[in-house]
């Protein structure tokens, strides 16, 4: 038996590494795309100026990051147990957050109310418009060209694929959020949870409840 | 809203009105698929810049009125299969509409 052939533990290993080398993977982030370019010499120009400091850009990408759809379930769970709340966060979606401690954010907030008759969905179909100062960023699926496209023309298929299905005796109303305002879904408050504080009935209320394409479910 | 700087509103919740088929190239906000159709008044949501002038850096002042118009959706795809009572709310700016019988 010669030295370089091992049966087991450490030279096992390393004879794998030698004969198994894996290709480098590719780096996702190398592709500089015209908006890309355009975008860093923007940044870099702020920043040369002393317009902005990278510290303010960075913290403000780390603010839009750490923004989540809790905020959102705070509003709908305090609407669902305070009347008065609710008819304030219908009527002036703003003053709402406000008294709830959150931001007025930047856009007037239409709040739209789900009912027995009335299911709301909502969507952007020319961007990706969404009440991020409550919900965070929007998911993938909402600013896809499938669902801005598909949601306004077949909401009840699109809504049947998110495994929401929506009575025909049930009106289903689209919001496209075209120009300044933001929409949020106020959800039906489910069955089964009659004295529940607001902190649990807010786990209940999900992002996509809040876009219309889901509702709330006691699981 | 009577600012100087915003034109008046000309339509009230309730009111029936109708988009212009008009097909301008540039910024535009308001939704081809709307372009023509007929819906109601839900309610004013405010005056605002003109998007499609602030697109290309300009004032966008006088502020446009903007409504939410309520369409329903057999009003808007031909061949739409829900039910007759589905609806679509969009925002649209003043200067696209015109009242409808």
């Amino acid at each position: 038996m010669t030295a370089d052939h091992h049966h087991g533990g450490e030279g096992a290993t390393r004879d794998h590494a030698a004969s198994h080398r894996h290709p480098a993977r590719s780096d996702l982030d190398d592709t500089l795309t015209h908006y890309r370019v355009m975008e860093i010499a923007l940044r870099e120009l702020l920043i040369d100026k002393g317009v902005l400091t990278a510290d303010e850009i960075r913290k403000r990408v780390e603010d839009m990051d750490n923004r989540s759809p809790v905020q959102g379930a705070r509003v709908v769970a305090r609407a669902w147990v305070d009347p008065e709340y609710k008819s304030l966060l219908l009527s002036d979606g703003g003053e709402a957050c406000v008294v709830a401690g959150l931001d007025r954010g930047p856009y007037k907030l239409v709040v739209v109310e789900n009912t027995p008759e009335t299911h709301n969905v909502i969507v952007c179909t020319l961007c990706s418009c969404y009440p991020r100062w409550l919900l965070g960023l929007p998911p993938d699926w909402y600013k896809s060209r499938a669902y801005r496209s598909r949601v306004v023309r077949e909401p009840r298929a699109v809504l049947r694929e998110f495994g929401t299905e929506v009575p025909d005796e049930v009106s289903v109303r689209v919001h496209d959020s075209t120009a300044d305002m933001r929409y949020l879904v106020l959800p039906r408050r489910p069955q089964g949870t009659e004295g529940w504080d607001e902190e649990r009935l807010a786990q209940l209320v999900t992002r996509d409840a809040m876009i219309g394409v889901s509702v709330p479910r006691v699981s | 809203m009577s600012s100087p700087e915003a034109v008046e509103p000309r339509f009230r919740p309730g009111d029936r009105v109708a988009v212009r088929a008009a097909y301008p190239p540039g910024h535009i906000r308001t939704p081809f698929y709307a372009r023509g159709k007929s819906g109601v008044v839900e309610r004013l949501c405010g005056a605002f810049p003109n998007p499609e002038e602030r697109a290309y850096a300009r004032s966008g002042l006088p502020r446009q009125p903007l409504y939410r118009v309520r369409f329903r959706q057999n009003d808007v795809w031909r061949d739409y299969s829900g039910p007759a009572n589905d609806t679509i709310d969009i925002e649209i700016y003043q200067h696209w509409l015109e009242a409808a019988p």
